[in-house]
């Protein structure tokens, strides 16, 4: 399949990214640069994690408006598949691709840990290598990932079955305790109606290979990608 | 002309700064702040010189960029008695 991985001005996970798409799932990746106006023939969009334009005024705020983001949008309105992690989460938001917006973390701290996220759906084109209720590990590092909308809103996102992700504890229970951020319903990670466009918080790309500690993340971009089993399990 | 536009979390939101901050004013001795959000001011020159014309131009600026209508609201002061 073909992949691309945008850079923004301040991106910062865009080779972690790249590298997993491109030498753990032997894809055909390239980067896309903002200010391009097109996606030229990639399947997948990924954008990435990092700080772009330095987060200034709103974490997200000024990529949204960048012209890639035109091309991305027409590509998910079309149906394309389209990934945002962290700051890239927080792109798709500001650009209306997904619903809601990102808040200061409760604790007011930049938060770098592992934590553990239910599965909430498994019917995706993004988690269909993952079972319901399945609990994985990975990475968050953000400052802004408290994630809120009004009660009307968040009613029917979940009506929706719009959540794809949970922060819970280890054994997959909701419980304050095990939520980071603050984040409104325990929401980590959310789809759009159509199921294409998936934003998170966590950094997938980080729990790819086992010398990094963790491997929940491959099949998120196995599942999109469409990549054989066995190569997964190579990449395991 | 000069307006001056002032992005604040919307009051329904808890704003975590914003309580930090009155937390930390009532640690320091000062008593009976009870609530404290903290938002962004923005000093705008505008070639415009029209009131009317120019809030409706800041409207639209603050709907498509300067706040966050999810969890923001916006005020918007062009010097000029509505």
């Amino acid at each position: 399949m073909k992949t691309g991985v945008v850079i923004f001005p301040g991106s910062n996970c865009d080779h972690d990214v790249y590298h997993v798409l491109k030498h753990v799932l032997r894809q055909d990746v390239c980067f896309l640069w903002h200010q391009d106006t097109s996606l030229g023939d990639t399947e997948l969009v990924v954008l990435p994690g990092g700080f772009s334009y330095g987060d200034y005024l709103r974490g997200g705020s000024l990529a949204a408006l960048s012209p890639l983001m035109e091309a991305v949008r027409r590509h998910a309105e079309a149906g394309g598949l389209v990934l945002g992690i962290c700051n890239g989460f927080q792109v798709l938001l500001e650009t209306g691709l997904l619903p809601g917006a990102m808040r200061r973390n409760q604790n007011l701290r930049f938060i770098c840990q592992d934590v553990h996220l239910r599965v909430e759906r498994d019917d995706l084109p993004f988690t269909r290598g993952y079972r319901r209720g399945q609990v994985l590990r990975m990475p968050i590092a953000h400052a802004e990932g408290n994630y809120e909308d009004s009660e009307a809103n968040l009613d029917a996102l979940e009506a929706a079955g719009q959540v794809v992700f949970r922060y819970v504890s280890p054994e997959g229970a909701l419980d304050k305790a095990w939520n980071p951020n603050g984040s409104a319903r325990a929401i980590a990670g959310i789809t759009n109606q159509e199921g294409n466009v998936l934003g998170m918080m966590p950094h997938p790309e980080r729990s790819c290979e086992v010398i990094l500690g963790g491997t929940d993340g491959l099949a998120l971009f196995a599942s999109a990608i469409g990549v054989a089993g066995e190569l997964l399990e190579a990449a395991r | 002309m000069k307006a001056t536009v002032t992005v604040y979390p919307r009051r329904e939101i808890l704003d975590p700064q914003g309580k930090a901050i009155r937390d930390a004013l009532d640690r320091i001795g000062f008593e009976g702040v009870e609530a404290v959000r903290v938002g962004k001011s923005f000093e705008i020159d505008l070639a415009e010189s029209d009131p009317e014309a120019a809030r409706q131009a800041l409207d639209a600026m603050c709907k498509k960029l300067l706040a966050n209508p999810v969890v923001e609201d916006y005020e918007i002061d062009t010097g000029a008695t509505p």
